[in-house]
């Protein structure tokens, strides 16, 4: 029970009209359960928690797709093999994080309560820009922790249900959000993954052909980015993907990206570089 | 100065369950029961902003009666609670039975040591993996909490929706049976016969198959639609229609 419930009373704090944001509200009644409470003294912690790596996502004609793949590294150690980076955060929206793994699973899941908490609430959802902006306050609220060496940066994407389409943002340590035009990628493998991305979006994408489009990017990114995972056919472990669509949010069945990431490998077995764009 | 009165502490209890007694009975009922997709909740609310049914948790529901700014605040208050709890441990730690001890509790202190009790009827309703596994609180003023098994009525004179339901209540009914049930036991009210419509109901379900969070609200097209099937009796057959599923949900 909450300190303060005595006498069968909640602390005042639970019963006022106050604020929304579940966030502000657990500053208020525990702050010792957010995010950042107890930061390291000093520096130099880098090596106590496990750097999440690549992420990608495009928009597709019916909404957006998310993907990561499944490596967290520890300086030139592989932590983990089969990671899962991806959060639902709600029925129209999802985060992916790189950076510091402990942090940025917390970050995620005080965001998603953040959300649902609202909702709740209010008795209606944030907009996607609220959502968005509510995201930017959140990880500029661990820029303490990101000069101690922390750092952790999400991206968004959402289905706008006002505008009716996939949407991505991306945010820079200090909680600059920026709304992100067809694809993007952040973690360590992203400079390769943007590149693959580049050449392989196009307008009015399928769902399928945007799943072949990120399994694509990431498997670029591990062939360049040691930190990165390519698809482990031996263990089974495949890049996890989410779809989000007018119909919600979906994490795509494992035996499906198992399929397509296999076809993925094969073809990059005759053309290692994977497919290429034509010149003109 | 003056003295004032002495009166006895039974007369002051009798006092105030009596004042909200009849100011809980002032307002319409709401009703919650079984069905066999989950928990059904009907609420005579005209109103499709101030809900007198909402969403706690995952799989917990709330529906109340009486005084609205009284039993919003019982309800922000089970949702941060519930937020903190599930946050702090995980979302399966948090219990239709931990809400509604939270609720009794805070109504038993109001009642005792507030001048004026609060008038509220509250409803906290878990569905389960299995119809057994379902739990229905009742909460009353005085924060007396009773466990019911299947169906429970509250507010406005709700003896006489208990009654009705008590009759028809199927716990593998369809939802649109269900729905018809519940509606009909809410036109019963007072001994008055009324003919409730779709703007005339909130109506939502937890609805055990459904993934993360159980609750929805069912307005609109599929409500209307849902109200003719049940009137007609052919409830059974639509619950085999996929389209029966879908239509404009919130």
């Amino acid at each position: 029970m909450f300190e303060g419930f005595e006498g069968g009373r909640m602390p005042a704090a639970f019963m006022s009209a106050g604020t929304s944001s579940f966030t502000e509200f657990l500053g208020a009644v525990s702050p010792e359960l957010l995010p950042g409470h107890n930061p390291p003294a000093q520096g130099g912690g880098e090596h106590l928690t496990p750097d999440a790596t690549t992420i990608v996502a495009l928009t597709f004609s019916g909404g957006v797709v998310l993907a990561g793949d499944r490596r967290a590294t520890q300086g030139n150690v592989i932590a983990k093999r089969d990671v899962d980076k991806l959060f639902r955060t709600d029925e129209f929206s999802a985060v992916a994080y790189a950076g510091a793994a402990g942090f940025g699973i917390e970050l995620a899941r005080l965001y998603q309560v953040e959300l649902e908490h609202y909702e709740k609430m209010e008795g209606r959802a944030l907009s996607l820009e609220g959502k968005a902006n509510k995201l930017a306050q959140m990880v500029r609220g661990n820029l303490g922790m990101a000069m101690q060496g922390f750092a952790v940066i999400p991206l968004l994407v959402g289905y706008d249900e006002r505008s009716e389409e996939g949407r991505l943002f991306s945010y820079d340590v200090v909680g600059g959000r920026y709304e992100e035009q067809n694809y993007h990628s952040i973690g360590s493998g992203s400079v390769y993954a943007k590149g693959s991305l580049k050449k392989l979006y196009r307008e009015g994408l399928s769902e399928e052909e945007a799943f072949k489009a990120v399994l694509e990017a990431l498997y670029d990114a591990a062939d360049d980015d040691s930190a990165t995972g390519g698809p482990d056919l031996h263990r089974k472990i495949f890049p996890l993907v989410d779809v989000i669509t007018e119909d919600g949010h979906r994490r795509v069945a494992a035996e499906e990206i198992e399929r397509l990431a296999t076809e993925v490998v094969e073809r990059r077995a005759a053309h290692p570089d994977g497919p290429t764009a034509p010149l003109s | 100065m003056s003295m004032p009165f002495y009166v006895a502490p039974e007369q002051q209890m009798k006092d105030k369950a009596d004042y909200a007694r009849k100011g809980i009975a002032r307002g319409r009922s709401a009703v919650v029961l079984q069905y066999d997709g989950g928990i059904l909740m009907v609420a005579d609310n005209m109103s499709r902003t101030l809900h007198k049914i909402s969403e706690l948790y995952d799989r917990i529901g709330f529906a109340a009666v009486g005084r609205y700014p009284e039993f919003e605040n019982l309800r922000l208050m089970g949702v941060r609670f519930a937020d903190v709890r599930g946050y702090q441990y995980d979302r399966s730690d948090v219990s239709g039975r931990q809400l509604a001890n939270i609720y009794a509790q805070t109504l038993g202190t109001v009642f005792s040591e507030s001048l004026k009790p609060w008038e509220v009827e509250i409803v906290v309703a878990e569905v389960g993996d299995s119809a057994v596994d379902d739990e229905i609180y009742r909460i009353t003023f005085d924060g007396s909490i009773v466990d019911e098994q299947g169906f429970v009525a509250v507010g406005g004179s709700s003896e006489h929706v208990s009654t009705q339901l008590k009759d028809r209540f199927a716990a593998d009914a369809t939802l649109a049976s269900a729905l018809n049930t519940a509606t009909r036991a809410l036109a019963h009210e007072n001994g008055e016969e009324r003919e409730l419509e779709a703007g005339n109901l909130e109506v939502a379900v937890l609805e055990r198959a459904r993934e993360h969070r159980k609750f929805r609200r069912i307005h609109g097209r599929r409500l209307r639609t849902l109200l003719d099937e049940g009137r007609s009796g052919t409830g059974r057959a639509a619950a085999d229609d996929p389209d029966a599923e879908g239509g404009d949900q919130e």
